[in-house]
């Protein structure tokens, strides 16, 4: 799915060197090869393929009716494909059915069942196993323990709160030791702060247990904070895979880098392209455009230029011009308090969102609407995207 | 906030009374002392004592008894199956047709039923009985058993049959380990229903029963037919009793099924 691209700096803010998709000797522990999946006329899953490593934690994102959940349920056997194959640890999963697969699901509603208390829904699984009592017992309480529930085992699922149910779904799904996890929106009923600390444990939980983690999810700050690698879907394909910050610093697609982020569009042609820099013509900037050429684009074509918000510097008082300058005055503005995001409106008419880190609090010169402000970007924090 | 008004406490007084007055009547009758059904000479349980002597009438208690316990047993079994059916299996074929059937006997006339199942037995050759009636009682009680079981099951979470599923269940398993439980009030308060229908059914039971099969509706009707007596009173006061306690206890387990369902959304 990613290209070559020509290494100047890293990507990215952080490093990471667990990388196993980079071992071309290693084999992946989950395949999906060309698999297609059709409900009537819809097709959900077209044509996907897809390699999860051991221990990876990796993340399906995608807005609703993408088709990342019933990729989802078709590895762990509720739906059958149309076409195409999935291997789980090199055995073909075809027509093994949900019971018999090695891999368990937590459910979006949790699907707690309701008659059994906390530790018998925990139990569930290790029973169906044919484990021993005495062993179901010990690791029922590893299993509170892990999610730190100790006290709640009698509990039934009403009489808990919202993380703590949450908790005792990853407990249970957990409990049977399963080849893989499979988190169908885990923590999307959950509020904010709640869900914040909650991806953290998930990441503490995944690295202590060494398991392989799916997540599906439409919170893209979700998958960025939790997954290994994002593999981001539309319309029943996946449109780009990568580390969260490859997907986020260089997206291959104006759809990715939308969906991902905030970002500003330009398009333009392209005049120049030396295998280092693109130069674009633009209406909103006499000099034009530079940014770093990551992919080679032929001059002559139309392109278009993504810049984040983040990445756009406002001035007060008139930069010296050349490329990447842009004159307007501000239209509206958002205090978020860690951020403002300032929208600009150029003189053709179009505005462009830049976000400003509040990082003192007091200001010598406020922003104000209507103030005439100037915005410049660095090369190296545009993105340029053919498609 | 304003009490209803004298108009709407007048109708609902006289609405309760048209409904109530005759079996508070009877209640009261069947503690009268005197032999004459229209005159009043004192308090007496005389009659219920009377009413353990009539071996009759006592046979007639156990028939219906037997007839519920049975017909309401297989109703809500195969109800249990054909709300499962209309629910779980999405759209098959003739699926329309199929609940179209299960719910056409809740509107169509009693007598015709009985009238249809009395040509099948005779059709087939079958003697009339206490198989026929109790057989004839599960038929007619079976699509009220349905539809109180559907209703629970449409508002159960699939999610938790696959929960179980995934966690190592067969679909059979699933549906023992996890759906039963989970709907087991329904399913009580559908055979209660079954059971308080087959109770007091008289027009089905006239036309499937035979020889050696009388139910106690049919022991009363015919009874009254030669007179009204006192006894009769007693053995209706029981009766509406037991109709009674049927009813309420649906009623409760509805209720605590809805309490349930309630903290289960939560």
């Amino acid at each position: 799915m990613t290209t070559t691209r020509r290494p100047r700096l890293n990507i990215g803010a952080v490093r990471s060197s667990f990388a196993p998709w980079t071992d071309p000797a290693l084999e992946p522990l989950v395949r999906f090869e060309g698999v297609t999946k059709r409900f009537g006329a819809e097709t959900a899953v077209n044509d996907v393929s897809l390699s999860i490593y051991e221990s990876e934690f990796f993340a399906l994102l995608g807005p609703s009716g993408c088709g990342k959940t019933t990729l989802m349920r078709l590895l762990a056997g509720f739906e059958t494909p149309d076409a195409g194959r999935i291997t789980l640890a090199g055995q073909d999963l075809a027509g093994m059915p949900p019971h018999q697969r090695p891999v368990n699901m937590m459910f979006q509603s949790y699907a707690l069942f309701p008659h059994l208390s906390v530790e018998q829904n925990i139990a569930f699984g290790l029973k169906q196993q044919g484990m021993p009592k005495g062993q179901i017992a010990d690791r029922v309480v590893e299993m509170l323990e892990l999610v730190r529930l100790g006290g709640l085992a009698r509990r039934k699922p009403h009489q808990l709160s919202g993380g703590q149910r949450q908790r005792v779904a990853l407990a249970r799904a957990i409990a049977p030791n399963p080849k893989m996890l499979l988190l169908d929106e885990p923590l999307a009923a959950l509020d904010k702060k709640l869900r914040e600390e909650t991806q953290f444990e998930l990441i503490a939980l995944q690295q202590r247990l060494g398991m392989t983690f799916l997540i599906v999810t439409h919170d893209q700050e979700e998958a960025m904070v939790t997954a290994d690698r994002i593999a981001v879907m539309r319309e029943g394909q996946i449109v780009q895979i990568g580390r969260p910050a490859e997907v986020y610093e260089t997206p291959n697609s104006r759809y990715v880098a939308d969906f991902i982020g905030d970002v500003n569009l330009f398009e333009g042609a392209v005049t120049a392209a030396d295998g280092k820099v693109v130069k674009m013509a633009t209406a909103d900037c006499p000099a034009g455009f530079e940014a770093l050429e990551d992919d080679a684009v032929s001059v002559g074509s139309t392109a278009w230029l993504g810049v984040r918000p983040e990445k756009i510097q406002l001035h007060l008082d008139p930069p010296k011009e050349g490329p990447n300058r842009l004159a307007g005055k501000v239209a509206d503005y958002g205090y978020l308090g860690d951020w403002t995001t300032y929208v600009v409106e150029l003189e053709s008419g179009r505005t462009v969102r830049a976000a400003r880190a509040n990082a003192s609090r007091l200001v010598a010169r406020p922003i104000a609407c209507d103030d005439a402000v100037w915005l410049t970007f660095a090369p190296d924090a545009a993105v340029v995207l053919t498609r | 906030m304003k009490g209803p008004s004298t108009f709407n406490r007048v109708s609902v007084v006289a609405g309760l009374a048209f409904l109530y007055l005759p079996i508070l009547l009877l209640v009261i009758y069947s503690f009268n002392a005197s032999r004459l059904v229209t005159v009043w000479g004192g308090f007496s349980t005389k009659w219920y004592g009377a009413l353990l002597r009539d071996q009759q009438l006592l046979d007639a208690i156990g028939v219906t008894l037997r007839v519920g316990l049975i017909s309401a047993t297989l109703a809500t079994v195969l109800g249990v199956l054909a709300a499962v059916a209309l629910v779980r299996s999405g759209r098959f074929k003739g699926r329309l047709l199929f609940s179209g059937m299960i719910f056409a006997p809740l509107v169509m006339p009693e007598v015709v039923l009985g009238l249809s199942l009395l040509l099948l037995f005779v059709a087939f050759g079958l003697p009339r009985g206490f198989w026929t009636v109790t057989v004839s009682h599960a038929t007619v009680t079976l699509c009220y058993a349905t539809v109180v079981i559907q209703a629970r099951l449409v508002s159960f979470d699939k999610a938790l049959e696959e929960a179980a599923r995934d966690l190592g269940c067969t679909p059979v398993q699933a549906f023992f380990a996890v759906t039963l439980p989970n709907i087991a009030p329904a399913v009580a308060a559908a055979w209660m229903l079954a059971f308080t229908l087959s109770l007091d059914d008289l027009v089905i039971a006239s036309f499937t029963s035979g020889p050696g099969a009388t139910t106690l509706p049919m022991r009363i009707y015919s009874q009254v037919r030669l007179g009204v007596s006192p006894e009769i009173n007693a053995v209706s006061t029981l009766l509406i009793g037991l109709v009674a306690t049927g009813v309420i206890g649906v009623y409760l387990v509805q209720q605590r099924r809805a309490r349930v369902a309630d903290l289960g959304a939560a």
